[in-house]
């Protein structure tokens, strides 16, 4: 059994007096401890949506969450607030896109590491005090004992998403979500935070979900690779063969559209055509066939079905191994 | 002799811990408006701590009730020992205009203080509840706010069987809880679904430390700086139900109200000075209060942080 095991995973978003809208359309995956597994897709494709239901911080009211999300073998989904209150931090960790704004502002940035030591971990102020000054040098901070009294915005940016993951990590979690840590950061900075991302899931045995768009971030740092579009998983493969070999178009074309080191010069970036529809046509076709070059007939009238073993794959006319590995298909 | 490096480590220290609101002050203090405005309350809360000191004669004694003579449309106007003059009663106006200075300052704050209170604890509550309880507080706020401010006041303060110096504290007070609840629910929404109220929900953070501890901190500023411009409209309407009648029924009172209403309605062409010293007092309080909260608001807000 596997640490995490999302089954069919569902949220259908409710407002009255509009269509039902399914953001995440039975999305399943595993994490194994110190496995990191990424969902990777573009805006509205529902991987935020797939965390926060994970977590179990979607709004109470307008929402309707399906399927099942275990644990270490419990649901979490139907979990009281209180219960699932006591899980948070102490076995689901998060770090979120923006440090700042994901910071209060008006407290310093020791109180907000030694409240969850206190919180969960039921230590006295002083020794969580200790203990944050150490946390906060594992993940990087120099002159952690100052940085403890200071607030964030005298922080810059790197720190205050070192400060974020230490504060996910104080209670040492066996599961983190990092949504697109490295988003509101510099190049530079990325590097530093993927590679401290990747020595903590190395060195604790953490479950890492990384959820990005960026392509990159999932080549550095993640074992498994799950693609999202329109709320379903299209494609999913282990690292090295996803790049190697994308089969499903949508893949194709984000490999496509971005630049490479070894691409011949004047070569052109093929940017996917259109953009995510708003409303997800899966019943009665594929989602992204109006985008799809290779779509055919029975894209748009038959809803392909997730096959295969260890690779897995939605789609009718997927991009054949050959073409694949050439460059310039479109 | 410190060494260069103890110099470098108070500076780091010094510049650790600085606060939001540290920064704030720091940027009003280089603001004249804020100085002026600064300098204003100061002196007068000073004047109204230390007035009865300050005075030179006793507000309440007749002391020069032999020269008025109001037949014959005499009051006298400034002479040696009274150097505003005296009131129709032969009382030394300075000394009344100072210990008016403190009963305004009472009525004022006090007003202010319990109108923040109750307009926290209304405000807090909806925004941190929401649903129904938002809605039905919310409703009655509404309807406090649906009432002109000063007709709401004179409402309740003829509604006390006693008037007295409390109910005019209270009818004041009542006018300003509508204007702090809803900003302050207003403040605690947006902070609902602020990225670090989701951060710390994501920790597992107890519901009622996000509340006091992330809600309420971050939420307060506004409210915070309209109470000091609250001061000022208080000022005003404590001054007005007076003036009115509504407030203590003692017509000997060194209220800057009522010495207001009397000169105005009795003695203006006689003695115009007796009303005009009160008018420019609240005046000048009033703007004090008024500018120092302008420039609050301005320093806390974070599109001018620099």
């Amino acid at each position: 059994m596997a640490l995490l095991e999302v089954r069919d995973l569902k949220v259908v978003f409710q407002r009255r007096g509009e269509r039902p809208f399914a953001a995440v359309d039975g999305v399943s995956f595993d994490v194994e401890p110190g496995q990191t597994v990424g969902l990777v897709g573009e805006s509205g494709c529902g991987k935020s949506v797939t965390s926060l239901a994970i977590m179990g911080l979607l709004p109470r009211r307008g929402n309707k969450v399906t399927g099942s999300v275990s644990f270490e073998g419990t649901n979490l989904i139907g979990l009281s607030d209180k219960e699932m209150r006591d899980r948070r931090g102490r076995d689901l960790g998060m770090v979120f896109q923006d440090p700042l704004s994901s910071l209060n502002p008006v407290i310093p940035i020791g109180l907000q590491i030694t409240e969850v030591l206190e919180r969960h971990r039921g230590m006295p102020r002083k020794q969580a005090k200790v203990e944050a000054e150490e946390l906060l040098g594992k993940v990087g901070i120099p002159d952690p004992n100052r940085r403890l009294s200071e607030y964030p915005h005298q922080l810059s940016g790197g720190m205050r998403q070192r400060a974020l993951i230490a504060i996910a990590l104080a209670c040492r979690p066996r599961l983190l979500i990092a949504d697109e840590p490295t988003t509101a950061l510099d190049v530079t900075i990325q590097a530093q935070i993927l590679a401290l991302l990747a020595e903590l899931v190395r060195d604790t045995e953490t479950a890492l979900v990384m959820i990005t768009h960026d392509l990159g971030v999932v080549a550095g740092l993640c074992d498994e690779v799950n693609v999202l579009y329109g709320g379903r998983i299209v494609e999913r493969a282990e690292r090295h063969e996803l790049f190697a070999e994308p089969r499903h178009p949508y893949t194709h074309g984000l490999l496509a559209s971005i630049p490479r080191l070894d691409s011949a010069r004047g070569e052109k970036l093929l940017p996917i055509k259109g953009s995510v529809a708003d409303n997800i046509p899966w019943d009665g076709g594929c989602a992204f066939a109006p985008r799809c070059p290779n779509a055919l007939d029975v894209c748009r009238s038959s809803s392909p079905d997730l096959e295969g073993d260890e690779r897995l794959l939605r789609c009718h006319n997927p991009v054949t191994p050959a073409v694949a590995a050439g460059e310039g298909t479109r | 002799m410190k060494s260069k490096k103890d110099k470098l480590d108070d500076l780091a220290a010094a510049s650790a811990g600085r606060s939001l609101s540290g920064e704030a002050f720091r940027r009003m203090a280089r603001s004249p408006v804020a100085i002026t405005g600064a300098v204003i309350t100061g002196l007068f809360v000073l004047l109204a701590i230390f007035a009865p000191l300050i005075a030179p004669k006793d507000p309440y004694e007749r002391s020069m009730q032999g020269s008025v003579q109001l037949g014959k449309g005499i009051i006298p106007g400034p002479m040696p020992g009274y150097p505003l003059g005296v009131d129709d009663f032969g009382r030394d106006l300075l000394s009344r205009l100072l210990v008016g200075a403190q009963q305004t300052l009472v009525v004022g704050v006090m007003a202010t203080l319990i109108g923040l209170a109750a307009g926290i604890l209304i405000g807090g509550t909806a925004g941190a509840v929401g649903g129904w309880v938002d809605t039905v507080l919310m409703r009655f706020v509404d309807v406090l706010l649906s009432v002109p401010s000063l007709l709401l006041a004179i409402s309740v303060a003829a509604l006390a069987a006693k008037p007295n110096q409390w109910t005019v504290i209270i009818a004041v007070s009542i006018v300003t809880v509508p204007v702090f609840a809803r900003l302050l629910r207003g403040a605690m929404l947006a902070q609902r679904s602020s990225d670090h109220v989701l951060a710390a929900t994501s920790l597992g953070v107890k519901r009622r430390t996000i509340v006091l501890r992330h809600m309420l901190p971050n939420a307060l500023g506004p409210v915070i700086v309209q109470a000091t411009l609250t001061l000022a409209t208080s000022i005003i309407e404590a001054a007005s139900l007076s003036f009115l009648g509504l407030g203590d029924p003692d017509p000997s009172r060194a209220e800057w109200g009522l010495m207001l209403g009397n000169a105005s309605s009795k003695f203006l062409d006689i003695r115009p000075e007796l009303a005009y010293y009160p008018a420019i007092a609240i005046i000048i309080v009033a703007l004090g209060f008024t500018l120092l909260g302008e420039s609050m608001r301005e320093a806390l807000d974070p599109k001018n942080r620099r």
